[in-house]
């Protein structure tokens, strides 16, 4: 029926974030329309749907805004039941799936930022941190997925799975730009062959940015001194 | 070993949150309060990569971090008094306010009652901001959560108590009848609550602790 499951995404095409969410979508097989936002001159329905943080993703599902990406990943979860899960059944692994989620958002990803937005002796020492971080969640995964990654495939990916292409997917554009490897095989061999696994996947290659079109946004936004906002 | 111990901190609104939660669930737990200046080797081991209270421990199994430990408690023990909603928009929404007094309003408040006086004015700007974004939120419901507590409420814990007695310790006025006339109502509702009553923390003793630990270094 026409209506009945109107999805509408509002996204950025470079956005971590937005991707997030693009991925659940294909996983799901979710049909949507994509509106793509200019984040200098956001359009009046983005600031209308997210009044609080005035940011993308925003997806828009029968005409109701749900604004934070995670949030956007559990309902949608929740609400297109069919088809493979993005989270267990099990709640413990499901707060497990939640804590690791809430780390690499608040923790990983705020020493990121302290990375791009740092100069000499601050930024050394935010390197550091981020290597910590990294091996926090290195060890973390080997904890969760004791087998090893398992094989995956655009048929079951999960919500880690989601999380880590959406990070890391794009590592290359990063290494090119900051010049600093941060998802090195040799000190996270786990979390560097679960992404190499994924980029394989036919789905995440159609979603992932432009490598190219990254690198130059990325020289642009460092050479402005700009920072990530979506 | 009970099958479900906490590992908190008296004066602490995040382990305050998993208590009511508890409570609300009537859930019998073993409380284990925590000595942040001496951790205890079994915290550590439990959150070893926070090292930080709340901690869960169900059945061996630790979870830290409270808005996931009231998610893991509503759906592990799922057959009375709801604390997510039904429905997954609501569900969605819940968890965005959940989320914006954790990462936005708590620190705004924070700063805006302790900070420096040059900051002061920016901060309670913010924080004014953020009351009034709730006092939206709340419209006329009796809780965030409709006619009963839900998340929202638990983690607005904050607001509903211990901003007030910060406020007392400090002097500084944010949450006012006048402004913010169904947030306070909300505040009155909260610490009356059966649920919650029983698991704040003794007034008298949070008012001293705030004063001792801070008063020292504000200056007007």
């Amino acid at each position: 029926m026409e209506g009945e499951n109107e999805v509408k995404l509002h996204g950025m095409w470079a956005s971590t974030y937005s991707k997030r969410v693009e991925l659940a979508l294909k996983v799901k097989g979710i049909p949507y329309e994509y509106i793509e936002e200019d984040l200098r001159n956001k359009s009046p329905l983005l600031l209308q749907y997210n009044p609080v943080y005035k940011k993308v993703p925003v997806l828009v599902h029968n005409g109701k805004p749900i604004a934070e990406s995670y949030i956007i990943l559990e309902y949608i979860d929740e609400t297109w039941q069919n088809g493979p899960r993005l989270l267990p059944q099990d709640p413990y692994q499901r707060a497990q799936i939640r804590f690791w989620a809430s780390f690499i958002q608040q923790q990983l990803f705020g020493s990121f930022y302290k990375l791009i937005s740092s100069n000499g002796e601050e930024q050394e020492k935010a390197v550091e941190e981020v290597f910590e971080k990294m091996n926090v969640l290195e060890k973390g995964m080997k904890e969760l997925l004791p087998e090893g990654v398992p094989e995956v495939d655009g048929n079951n990916s999960g919500v880690l799975d989601i999380l880590v292409t959406a990070t890391f997917g794009p590592y290359k554009a990063h290494e090119e730009v900051f010049g600093l490897k941060v998802l090195d095989p040799e000190k996270y061999p786990l979390l560097f062959s679960w992404v190499q696994k994924l980029n394989e996947i036919p789905l995440v290659k159609g979603v992932l940015p432009p490598h190219d079109k990254l690198v130059a946004l990325l020289q642009f936004m460092k050479q402005n001194g700009l920072k990530p906002s979506s | 070993m009970a099958q479900v111990q906490l590992f908190g901190l008296w004066g602490s609104p995040f382990s305050c949150r998993v208590e009511i939660a508890l409570k609300l669930k009537g859930v019998e737990y073993e409380y284990i309060e925590e000595d942040l200046s001496n951790k205890s080797p079994l915290l550590l081991q439990y959150n070893p990569i926070h090292k930080k209270v709340p901690v869960l421990v169900h059945k061996r199994k630790p979870i830290a971090e409270s808005l996931v430990i009231l998610e893991y408690i509503d759906e592990t023990w799922n057959e009375r008094n709801p604390i997510l909603p039904h429905d997954p928009y609501e569900r969605a929404t819940a968890r965005f306010w959940a989320k914006f007094i954790d990462e936005k309003c708590i620190f705004a408040l924070w700063k805006a009652c302790w900070s420096e006086e040059k900051e002061r004015e920016e901060a309670a700007r913010e924080a004014c901001e953020h009351l009034q974004t709730l006092e939206d939120v709340l419209k006329d419901k009796r809780f965030f959560g409709g006619d009963m507590i839900g998340l929202v409420d638990i983690v607005a814990n904050f607001m509903g108590f211990w901003l007030g007695i910060i406020e007392e310790a400090t002097g500084v006025k944010l949450l006012t009848e006048e402004k913010y006339p169904k947030l306070y109502k909300w505040s009155e509702e909260f610490v009356n609550c059966s649920a919650i009553k029983e698991n704040l923390p003794p007034r008298d003793k949070l008012l001293a602790y705030m004063r001792a630990r801070y008063g020292v270094s504000i200056t007007y």
